[in-house]
């Protein structure tokens, strides 16, 4: 016990708790100074005011940083202090719970992390799809349907973001070959500061919740209860992870790539994990900034988006879009990426077109920031503005198209076998093209004008970030944990997590889209019972379970694997990739030898060609 | 060569199966307006070339599990072909002229779903948290519900109160939000009698759900009746002064949203036994409500705040109540005892 309260985590919870009493006490007694409103009850003043819990809010990230230990090495070289060059993490599994600098630990950290997220965000959604499973209001009121959908959201969000940022951790500098990321103490710093934005973000539950879903429309957000103010936060200081965690992997590429891998030669995945990190770099500052300024209207009154005050709230969805709509192709790529992977190594074939799938990423990535106003086609915006994005997104399908036709002509004359992973990439593959297939009739602005803020939206944006995140997160743990364990996970447990999950996603979002064509709009507590969903609803409901259940099913099978699966240190899927020539798990640093690298990495089929060679 | 030219086959068939039950599902409600034609149209199209392109890629993915699956027992790996750069510039450049075909199709339809035509009647809509308010300024009205003549464009004038909403009737297709400090517009031409519902369809708030109106679509003539109807309940309303009975329907539209009537607390303070009760303001004043100090409340509710409630900016006028209808809410709030 007393070993677990003295890890950085709980140093650092400690740390938020009293840095956040300590912030909103410092604000509550200026304000008693100054004679203004500093301590109450009502939709904006829970105990302390506004303004304290915000300010307190801040303090109490800061102040998480600092309990971990994570700023340390930082402060010490600030005070001119020297520090060692190398930490080593201590023994056994308390090293996941404090600060480390070694990229696999901090992956790790933040594909747990993420897990947990996505379980938090997973029982919100049961909850409120149990609501929906009639007509009616049975156990929950809209305020708290409300709250439930808009953190879902976002709680979803940062889990994606946490997600790939720990696949791309752990595998970018082991596939490039090198020792660490360029700067491991920004990437444990990029790690440790998401913690804080979650309990962030899930403080705003007991502090009245949010009724604006995780797009924070002003009026709606500057007029909503105080747990907005949590979640502006929450989102803003989750960025800067994205933000310094995108620096650092593309300078890792670009740096420390191991010999011979020119840009051609690299995994695909780094590819993906590239374009991916140079939206994360450029474009995560929008979002910060939108919900920033709505704070900013509702601490000091800056009228920036209250038409009373010479603002627009119009500007708002822009700024917010500018960087939402490309967050989905982060949310996306590197899953793409994780399919294109792996697609070789089961077909035992090249990838088709590496180079047209590599490019195909940085177009995506590139035209994915020309978009965002087609989420805007009713908003009201000037409307000479939604042809020209009409053709822009559309565009998108292009990319996208070459990905699909590589990968199906990768399959093409393949031996193609299917262990759990397959699975899994195969089903991300088939449920990604339902999402980019009901992608245009939203890109043409006609069509999109009847499906705007329907449930057609929302079954096409989960088909997307289940195929393009979700199943290939999961291929990738089933892929990868050998190496991270040396324990394989079972394959029987693995097929009951797949076809529930696949089974239960297809109908979930089937049936989403048909009652979004039909008039259903999203984000309702409550339905009509006259237009006829509730058995709609309830299958949906059902569909939902399902998958929760599959989710269940992939725990318990970590658990087991991790205490009694298969061994498995060697190169289990006989792969090219340099990480799987050295035996699972890797220690520290990575490689004992360096390697060259001397071939293509796909070749497979081509007799005698290796990718990489270690020198000795 | 046997193999590709199966797979053509079957990509044709499935994409005809899947066309054809996606077209036998009814994937849209009935339409009743003339600009749901043409979006119908794209609509119909799309699912085509989507139900195309998924058989496109479907089959050859399942037929590849199926054949070229390892067979038990084999070993070594598949046929070594590393790409074919002129299918690849083949997928790339035959989509982008598909794309660009689709664009322009799009914006030639949605130039047609936007047709105006110039003698189109004028409506206006107002949305507020939570309900909606239609006025027909050419014959100075006003209603709850939203009456419309068939096969008349109506142009409708739309504002915002507080936050955003969004106009959304399924049947006409169209949609438009609705936004504080601006006027929006939308053609719709209705084409079909029958009675449907505007729904709200950008989240506002805690009754977002409920945030509904009844539409009616009737011929000329029954429009006509419905008007002078409606006048001449404005003209008697007008003539007979104050009324409780009329007072406590507006409550129900305007009001119950925001201010109880059983002395529970709600966003605004409760309005039971409000006059000749003691008011006491965020700046301190403390005064007897009367009359007056209502009907202040009403058309400034800024002006004078009462102390634990946030400032909140109801606009009695923009939402269509008249002074006729504010004394009608005042004498609604003396029964309240």
């Amino acid at each position: 016990m007393k070993k677990i309260l003295s890890t950085g985590l709980m140093r650092g919870l400690f740390f938020q708790i009293l840095g956040t009493l300590a912030g909103a006490g410092f604000v509550t007694l200026v304000r008693f100074g100054m004679g203004l409103k500093f301590w109450g009850w009502d939709k904006t003043t829970y105990g302390f005011t506004e303004p304290a819990w915000v300010f307190g809010g801040l303090i109490g990230v800061l102040s998480f940083l600092y309990g971990t230990r994570v700023l340390d090495d930082w402060l010490k070289w600030a005070a001119g202090k020297e520090t060692h060059e190398e930490h080593h993490d201590p023994p056994g599994w308390i090293r996941f719970f404090g600060p480390s600098l070694d990229h696999k630990v901090i992956g790790i950290q933040y594909t747990v992390t993420s897990l947990i997220l996505l379980s938090v965000g997973g029982l919100f959604a049961l909850i409120f799809r149990a609501e929906l499973a009639a007509s009616g209001l049975q156990f929950l009121n809209p305020d708290l349907y409300n709250t439930l959908m808009s953190l879902h959201g976002i709680v979803m969000i940062v889990s994606i973001l946490l997600g790939i940022a720990g696949v791309m951790n752990y595998l970018v500098p082991m596939m490039i070959g090198a020792a660490d990321m360029t700067f491991p103490r920004l990437n444990a710093f990029s790690f440790w500061i998401a913690v804080p934005a979650a309990v962030l973000l899930l403080s705003s539950l007991a502090l009245g919740g949010f009724d604006t879903g995780w797009t924070g429309y002003p009026p709606l957000s500057a007029r909503a209860p105080l747990g907005m103010q949590m979640f502006f936060l929450g989102v803003f200081v989750a960025g800067w992870s994205s933000i310094l965690g995108a620096l650092n992997l593309l300078a890792t590429v670009l740096r420390l790539r191991a010999k011979g891998m020119t840009a051609f030669r690299m995994p695909i995945f780094v590819w993906a994990a590239v374009a991916t990190s140079i939206i994360s770099l450029t474009a995560t500052q929008l979002i910060g900034l939108s919900f920033q300024l709505v704070m900013f209207q509702r601490l000091f009154g800056m009228g920036f988006f209250d038409p009373a005050k010479g603002g627009n709230p119009i500007i708002f969805q822009h700024l917010f879009w500018f960087y939402s709509h490309p967050a989905v192709y982060v949310f996306v790529l590197p899953g793409l990426g994780i399919i294109s992977e792996l697609l070789p190594v089961f077909a035992r074939k090249p990838l088709f077109g590496y180079k047209w799938v590599a490019m195909s990423s940085l177009g995506i990535a590139l035209v994915g920031f020309l978009v965002w106003a087609h989420h805007m086609f009713t908003s009201g915006m000037n409307e000479y503005l939604r042809v020209p994005f009409m053709y822009s997104t559309l565009l998108v399908a292009v990319p996208t198209g070459v990905k699909f036709f590589s990968w199906v002509a990768t399959l093409w004359g393949g031996k193609i076998e299917t262990p759990t992973p397959m699975m899994f990439i195969l089903a991300g593959l088939v449920v990604f093209l339902l999402g980019g297939l009901s992608g245009p009739p939203n890109a043409t602005v006609s069509t999109d004008l009847h499906l705007h803020d329907t449930y057609f939206i929302v079954g096409h944006f989960h088909d997307t970030m289940f195929g393009g995140y979700v199943f290939p997160f999961f291929a990738a743990i089933y892929y990868w944990f050998p190496k991270a364990t040396g324990k394989k996970l079972n394959e029987k447990l693995g097929h009951w997590h797949f076809w529930l999950m696949t089974s239960g996603m297809l109908v979930l979002t089937l049936w989403m889209m048909r009652v979004g064509l039909l008039g259903m709009r999203r984000r309702i507590a409550d339905y009509d019972p006259a237009l006829g969903f509730d058995p709609s609803h309830l299958i949906m409901t059902i569909a939902a379970f399902a998958i929760a259940l599959s989710v269940l099913i992939f725990f318990v099978n970590v658990y087991l694997s991790l205490r009694k699966g298969d061994a498995a240190t060697g190169n289990v899927w006989n792969s090219r990739s340099p990480e799987w020539q050295v035996p699972s798990p890797m220690p520290a640093h990575n490689y004992e030898k360096e390697f060259r690298v001397v071939g293509e990495p796909y070749d497979y089929g081509l007799p005698g060609s290796t990718y990489v060679q270690f020198e000795d | 060569m046997r193999h590709i030219l199966v797979v053509t086959l079957l990509v044709i068939l499935v994409a005809a199966l899947v066309f054809w039950g996606l077209s036998a599902l009814g994937l849209l409600p009935q339409q009743a307006a003339t600009q749901a034609e043409p979006i119908d149209w794209l609509f119909n199209l799309e699912f085509m070339v989507i139900s195309f392109l998924f058989a496109l890629i479907i089959v050859p993915l399942i037929y590849s599990l199926v054949v070229f699956r390892r067979k038990p027992g084999e070993t070594g790996d598949g046929t070594y072909v590393e790409g074919n750069t002129r299918l690849e510039i083949g997928w790339t450049v035959i989509p982008l002229i598909i794309v660009l075909i689709f664009a322009y199709l799009g914006a030639e339809n949605l130039g047609r779903v936007r047709q105006p035509d110039l003698q189109a009647m004028q409506v206006q809509v107002t949305g507020y948290q939570w309900g909606w308010q239609f006025k027909y300024p050419e014959y100075g009205i006003r209603s709850q519900e939203l009456y419309l003549p068939l096969d008349k464009q109506i142009l409708f004038k739309m504002e915002s109160t507080d936050v955003i909403h969004s106009f959304w009737v399924p049947e006409f297709r169209v949609k438009q939000d609705l936004v504080p400090g601006r006027v929006t517009e939308v053609r719709v031409t209705p084409s079909k009698i029958g009675r449907y519902t505007l729904m709200c369809s950008e989240l506002c708030g805690t009754q977002h759900a409920y945030m509904n109106a009844p539409v009616v679509v009737v011929t000329q003539a029954e429009f006509d009746a419905w008007v002078a109807q409606r006048q001449a309940e404005a003209a008697a309303a007008a003539a007979s002064g104050p009324d409780a009975a009329r007072g406590e329907e507006k409550y129900l539209t305007y009001c119950k949203a925001c201010h109880s009537i059983d002395g529970s607390k709600g966003v605004g303070p409760t309005w039971r036994g409000l006059l000749g009760k003691q008011v006491v303001l965020t700046d301190g004043t403390t005064f007897i409500a009367d009359e007056a100090y209502i009907l202040r409340s009403i058309k400034e509710p800024a002006s004078q705040v009462v102390a634990g409630y946030p400032p909140m900016a109801f606009n009695a006028e923009a939402v269509g109540l008249t002074d006729a209808d504010l004394a009608d809410i005042v004498e609604f709030i003396k029964t309240l005892k």
